[in-house]
């Protein structure tokens, strides 16, 4: 299963980004191989529309998690249509700990 | 803590109220989303303040060289952009959306899309906190995505300089600009005044306030000018089941205030209506 | 002749003055017409016992993708600036995002597979009045929840050119954004009002910017005048722009607004004023076109 984590920086000690649409990487953890990919995230800067555009990235790398600080209530309902479980993690965590935290 | 001030109709005093709610607050990020007329920094003047520039936004241009005048740019748009000036056709900047439809389709690739960036941003210290503020060039559109970048930067801050708690003095209206603004809030305070058109927009903003968030409330200003209509507010709000933490009487000192580029707090702390938004101000960020 | 009556700020008065130069306008015996722009909240009307005669609706471009000819190629998704296609290839998924779009047919114009069909969605309306001397008041208004404000404002204006009218009084949205300029470019001659506050000037001197920007004539109308400064006379004067009247401060024009009564047919003093300030602006306003 893929997970995808908003992330301020392209490493996986970097802390996660609470913003979802407008995070600046995406840290896709795949649970089998235990690899993890960064991906700039190309909606950062949209003028609008960021959330579904961001939506609709990630759904492209099949992922079946998204983690990040907060989902607006737009994002929600399209979250659900692509069958993505969202997880609000609040504390400034590190993409380790998180995957650490999803390992459990 | 995120508050937004808010008023259907502009000059309730919406700004006024805010100002004080920054000094009660003392260290707080002060967040001026009215960017079509930003006032708080004449409260509040910054030190140290950062200018950044803002794309808005993209327009497109024609280069008249290269256009052969087949005139499909004007029939695609639905913006009424594209005039016929001279005998030349031109992109009226004002009316284009950015969609970029002409762009494309143009079979002589006459047409370009550029960035608009003429909005700025600001930054500063104040003698509370932090103040973030706005200033779109003149015409300029799309406030609502300016309000969503000015909010992102006050969340921002508030973690780096660990200020916990943003005011936002909001736009008029209840159109994008309004509701960028009132989208993941905290909590909503809509400054009102007792005329029948004040009431009429206190509705409208009150519906559409309602369908988004729980936490709102509501401030009386000028109370004493009709107090028939101000009776209607609070029957209203009774009725939507939404609080009314302050009625505020009309009073010359919250000019005297302005004028001094003071808040009514600072002007004079102990006054009647520096009390009563002492007490509104315990009541929204206690409860 | 049209006329725009707009303040950077709001709250200053604008209604005020729309409202009652309309009254002495009807009652100085000239055609005019009362245009509520400020499609956002529009309460001019409030203040007049008027009777609706019809509504038209005003309408964006919407388009409808029919999923059974949808080959997802993406080129819509490719051609929308505003991110207003869900597209998921992979899961077969794709939908309009109806309160991302801006209605400009690019996706339609791009798809070559006929999937996706030609709408419309409501956005608004126009609404006509009458009063019971027959005089035509008109009202444009945003649909609670949309965005689109600038399709309103147009449609408004368009319906009041269409009426035989020697005045058209416009009643423009607050700000200097997109429906002050739409109202303002459409319009003749255009009325600032303002206050003699820190706030007014400030707000007053970006809609200025933005006038000359579009090379209008404008005049400025300091209401009331009497609380605040003096630094707006200052701007004015170092700018050369003409100052149409002051509007003095008192608690009674404000009762009678609060109350929904126009001051012009209460007080004496009110109607004189307003009736050198319809003449100065047919003056002003004459003399450019």
């Amino acid at each position: 299963m893929k997970v995808a984590i908003t992330s301020r920086e392209n490493s996986i000690d970097s802390i996660i980004d609470s913003r979802f649409g407008r995070c600046a990487y995406f840290a896709i953890y795949d649970t089998e191989t235990k690899e993890t990919e960064f991906v700039k995230n190309p909606n950062k800067e949209a003028n609008e529309g960021a959330g579904p555009a961001s939506v609709k990235f990630i759904a492209s790398y099949r992922v079946e998690k998204a983690v990040s600080g907060e989902f607006g209530f737009k994002i929600k309902s399209l979250m659900n249509e692509v069958n993505i479980q969202m997880i609000v993690i609040q504390e400034e965590k590190t993409i380790k700990e998180i995957v650490d935290l999803l390992n459990k | 803590m995120e508050i937004a001030f808010l008023s259907g109709k502009g000059g309730t005093g919406k700004s006024s109220i805010c100002s004080a709610f920054i000094s009660l607050a003392k260290n707080v990020i002060a967040v001026d989303c009215d960017v079509d007329a930003a006032n708080l920094y004449l409260i509040f003047p910054p030190e140290n303040t950062i200018e950044t520039s803002y794309i808005s936004g993209k327009n497109a241009i024609i280069h008249q060289d290269k256009c052969i005048e087949c005139g499909l740019c004007k029939e695609l748009c639905q913006f009424d952009a594209i005039n016929i000036i001279e005998g030349k056709f031109e992109i009226d900047p004002v009316s284009c959306d950015g969609c970029a439809l002409c762009f494309r389709q143009c079979p002589s690739e006459a047409i370009e899309m550029i960035d608009s960036d003429n909005s700025k941003l600001f930054f500063g210290d104040f003698r509370n906190g932090s103040i973030i503020y706005g200033r779109l060039s003149p015409g300029e559109e799309n406030s609502g995505k300016f309000i969503n970048v000015v909010r992102t930067l006050a969340k921002e801050k508030s973690k780096e300089l660990g200020i916990e708690n943003i005011i936002i003095d909001g736009p008029p209206g209840i159109g994008c600009p309004f509701m960028s603004t009132i989208t993941g809030v905290d909590k909503v305070i809509i400054v009102t005044e007792p005329s029948m058109s004040g009431l009429f927009d206190l509705k409208r903003t009150i519906d559409v306030a309602k369908s988004i968030m729980q936490e709102i409330y509501v401030i009386i200003n000028k109370y004493d000018l009709n107090l028939e209509v101000t009776n209607q507010i609070k029957e209203y709000c009774l009725e939507m089941n939404i609080k009314i933490v302050a009625c505020l009487p009309f009073d010359k000192e919250i000019v005297d205030a302005m004028i001094n580029s003071k808040t009514i707090i600072e002007y004079n702390y102990d006054s009647d209506i520096s009390k009563r938004i002492k007490e509104a101000y315990q009541i929204v960020f206690k409860s | 002749m049209n006329i725009a009556i707009a303040s950077g700020k709001g709250g200053t008065g604008k209604t005020f003055v729309s409202t009652n130069l309309f009254k002495t306008f009807q009652s100085l015996g000239h055609s005019a017409l009362l245009v509520d722009c400020d499609v956002e909240c529009p309460n001019s009307l409030l203040f007049f016992d008027l009777k609706k005669l019809s509504d038209t609706i005003v309408k964006e471009y919407r388009p409808i993708i029919d999923t059974n000819k949808c080959v997802y190629c993406g080129l819509c998704y490719e051609y929308c600036e505003y991110n207003a296609i869900f597209y998921v290839p992979e899961l077969k998924q794709i939908k309009l995002l109806d309160n991302l779009c801006h209605g400009c047919k690019a996706c339609t114009v791009a798809c070559k597979h006929g999937a996706i069909e030609n709408s419309s969605t409501e956005i608004g309306q126009v609404s006509f009045f009458v009063d019971s001397e027959k005089h035509i008041f008109l009202e444009g208004r945003l649909k609670e929840g949309k965005i689109a404000s600038i399709p309103i404002i147009k449609s408004t204006i368009k319906e009041a050119l269409s009426l035989s009218s020697d005045f058209v009084l416009i009643d423009s949205s607050p700000g200097t954004s997109c429906p002050f300029i739409q109202t303002a470019v459409r319009s003749d001659y255009i009325v600032l009002v303002t206050e003699p506050t820190p706030f007014g000037l400030s707000d007053l001197k970006q809609a200025v910017e933005t006038l000359d920007s579009i090379n209008k004539n404008y005049g400025v109308i300091i209401n009331r005048s009497g609380i605040g400064n003096i630094e707006v006379y200052d701007y004015l004067e170092k700018n050369k722009i003409p100052i149409i009247a002051e509007i003095p401060f008192s608690k009674e024009i404000a009762r009678y607004y609060s109350e929904g009564k126009l001051a012009v047919s209460y007080l004496s003093e009110i109607k004189e004023l307003f009736e050198e300030i319809s003449n100065k602006i047919i003056k002003n306003g004459n003399s450019i076109s």
